[in-house]
């Protein structure tokens, strides 16, 4: 057997996941297609409430795809057609009846660039309150754009400026002000598309403590490029390859002892 | 003359080319690493010929038809010497005709004598250019050939070359845009020479014709542009308030809701509106759009001019519709997509995102469209001059005729006309407001444009 690569394992173990694990998003059997290119393959898998699921794989093997579908973002791709069957907390997301607007509300995503809104660091914030009229009051809304910023650990380094452009903070100010956006309308899944990918080192340790710390109150399904952040960070871990799910399960077991092979290359640096 | 040094030109270009080229093969084919390849050593040799030519025939276009002029009118003899310019003018003109043959009867003794000097002075004349001007490319040979080795940097030196040209061509644009400025502000000058300023400006009465004879009644002759102003903003009102929203909402459905496949045949469409001729504008509104107009306005009981400002002002909309709605399909496109992906994930509606995050991040740019088909409608001559008016009207009742700007400067203009009268000269200082005008408005659209380019990113 191949050596394993030596990555420290987050701090939850599968064990404690495991007590705790009623099941938030359950997905079967989804298919995605790109106009004719078909780019997921029955993909089934279960996401723990409350935890941090990262998706791996290498690039275009589906798992962006994958993360669109569970807040309907790909309904905004005219070329899209999904196919299959996704739950969040028991009721299909794709039904008919259901308003693909509200399903945002409930599960937020962070992008892989921080696009802060060219407005203030509190209309930022007070964007989703204010769309979907979740406060009656000025002080309301104050009280959750400070909530949300102090949740994103953003507070303490802008509390003076807040009326000041949010597009002038820096990479991972940004990030953790797109965080905040996400949070201030209270979803309770937070999807993460590689909210690493632009930032320093350090900006990357920010995001990733900030995560952790999230898992308490949300459900954080992340697609990551770096395997070590998946460990760093994560309590499953799902593997990608070509538009299939290859393997999942707790992240120590898929760093340890994946049970295919293709996995177990992917994880050793061979391809990817 | 001056065509045939042209084609000595490019035959002397030519020849140092390939003769350069041929050195530069030359050392290469005698073993030497070149730094620059032979077409740069005749590139170079070709710059050093013609430059030297160039520069002589720029010296000798102004000096020659002088030094031709001047000699003719020496050799007159003296009871023909010219008293005033108009007969010097006449002499001249006398002589060169005689000289080419060209003369209808016979000329008498002095004239002859005068085109013999006039044919003869010209010959010098050009024979100067000739001989100057090989001797400068010879000169420039020389030099070049001298210059040209194995390691010398013929690459770089072209590159000198380039540059000059380059900034020779962006000088003409430029210098031209200056002296069309000067030109018209000196003839304004004039005008408020002979006529106030201040009455100019502000003056409520416009009535250009002047009185030729004393006993001319109603033509007073006051030139008090306000009306034209009036009159110009009346109908870029009426036309921007036809572009402004369908030009805009034309282009936030091209750009948001519809699909590629309707906009692959609806933005062509809409160009094709851009082409159309403004004349065929002009006319559309002058026999469809007033009438069309004037009936409804008096079905409903108003008085309508049957070249009202409303028709020239909707047609006028129309057509800068495209204008708007390219421009500001533009700058919505230029609106990162992850900024919508963005408030799509918060659970915001497409109308929701374009309202709150699209439109206020685009809203410079799309200002700075609106200001540009502002300057545009200003501008535009053709169809108010079919369709509006020629009375001054003060007024801003769109069911009456008014004028514009541009319609008294054709009107001033078009037909037998005098340039020195105070009618002619008003034309000038109407068309120096409405550059002012429009200059402003672009410096304004491009200023919002640059700051807006700083907002991402």
């Amino acid at each position: 057997m191949t050596t394993m690569p030596n990555i420290e394992l987050a701090k939850a173990t599968v064990a404690e996941v495991a007590d705790e694990a009623a099941t938030k998003v359950v997905a079967r059997e989804v298919n995605v297609y790109y106009a004719d290119k078909h780019a997921l393959h029955d993909v089934s898998i279960d996401i723990p409430e409350k935890a941090v699921t990262a998706f791996i794989g290498p690039s275009g093997c589906g798992k962006s795809t994958f993360l669109r579908c569970i807040n309907r973002m790909n309904d905004t791709i005219s070329i899209c057609r999904v196919s299959g069957r996704i739950e969040i907390d028991g009721s299909d997301i794709y039904d008919r009846n259901l308003d693909p607007v509200q399903l945002r509300a409930k599960v937020g995503m962070v992008f892989q660039k921080p696009n802060p809104f060219p407005k203030s660091i509190y209309e930022n914030v007070a964007y989703g309150p204010r769309i979907h009229g979740l406060t009656s009051s000025k002080a309301d809304l104050d009280e959750v754009v400070t909530m949300s910023l102090k949740r994103a650990g953003l507070y303490e380094e802008v509390k003076d400026r807040l009326a000041s452009p949010g597009t002038g903070l820096s990479g991972g100010q940004q990030q953790r002000l797109c965080i905040a956006r996400a949070i201030a309308v209270n979803p309770e899944v937070i999807l993460m598309d590689e909210p690493c990918s632009a930032l320093d080192p350090i900006a990357t340790a920010k995001i990733e403590e900030l995560i952790d710390e999230l898992r308490e109150n949300y459900t954080i399904v992340i697609v990551t490029h770096s395997m070590q952040q998946a460990a760093r960070v994560s309590q499953r871990t799902a593997f990608f390859h070509l538009g299939k799910l290859v393997e999942e399960g707790p992240t120590e077991q898929i760093f340890t002892a994946p049970q295919d092979k293709r996995t177990q290359d992917y994880i050793t640096g061979r391809f990817g | 003359m001056v065509s045939l040094f042209f084609l000595l030109i490019v035959a002397v270009a030519l020849a140092a080319f390939a003769f350069g080229r041929s050195r530069g093969r030359a050392f290469v084919g005698g073993g030497a690493r070149l730094h620059s390849l032979p077409v740069y050593h005749g590139l170079f040799l070709a710059t050093l010929c013609v430059l030297p030519m160039l520069v002589v025939l720029a010296a000798w276009t102004p000096v020659a038809p002088r030094y031709v002029e001047a000699r003719t009118l020496a050799a007159l003899p003296a009871e023909l010497a010219p008293q005033t310019t108009l007969e010097k003018e006449g002499r001249l003109r006398e002589a060169r005709l005689v000289a080419l043959g060209q003369f209808a009867g016979t000329p008498d003794a002095g004239t002859t004598v005068a085109a013999g000097a006039y044919a003869g002075a010209r010959t010098e004349a050009e024979v100067t250019l000739l001989v100057l001007g090989l001797a400068g490319a010879a000169a420039g040979f020389v030099f070049g050939r001298r210059r040209l080795a194995p390691d010398f940097r013929a690459r770089n030196s072209f590159e000198h070359v380039t540059k000059v040209v380059l900034i020779a061509c962006s000088g003409v644009a430029i210098l031209t845009t200056v002296g069309i400025v000067f030109s018209v502000l000196f003839e304004t000058l004039r005008f408020f020479a002979r006529y106030p300023w201040y009455d100019f400006l502000f003056g409520l009465q416009w009535s250009p014709q002047t009185a030729i004879r004393a006993d001319q009644v109603g033509q007073s002759g006051t030139f008090g542009a306000v009306p034209l102003f009036a009159g110009t903003t009346l109908i870029m009102l009426i036309a921007m308030m036809v572009a402004g929203p369908v030009g805009l909402f034309a282009a936030i459905y091209m750009s948001e809701y519809a699909t590629p496949r309707v906009r692959a045949v609806a933005k062509p469409v809409l160009e094709v509106l851009a082409g159309i001729p403004t004349v065929v504008f002009g006319f559309f509104a002058a026999l469809t759009v007033a009438p069309f107009i004037k009936n409804v306005g008096e079905s409903l009981g108003l008085s309508v001019a049957s070249e009202s400002a409303l028709a020239a002002g909707l047609v006028m909309g129309v057509m800068i519709i495209p204008f708007v709605s390219s421009l500001s399909d533009d700058v919505i496109n230029a609106v990162p997509q992850s900024l919508r992906d963005g408030s799509y994930g918060m659970g915001a509606t497409r109308s929701e995102t374009i309202k709150r995050v699209v439109l206020p991040a685009a809203l410079p740019g799309i200002v700075s469209a609106l200001m540009l088909a502002i300057s545009r409608a200003v501008g535009e001559t053709m169809i108010v001059v079919m369709a509006a008016g020629l009375a001054g009207n003060l007024t801003f009742n769109p069911l009456e005729a008014v004028t514009t700007v541009t319609v008294q400067i054709k009107t001033l203009l078009v037909g037998d006309q005098e340039f020195d009268s105070a009618k002619t000269l008003s034309a000038f200082a109407l068309g120096f407001v409405l550059f002012f005008f429009t200059l402003a408005l672009n410096i304004i659209a491009l200023r919002i444009v640059r700051k807006y380019r700083e907002q991402y990113d």
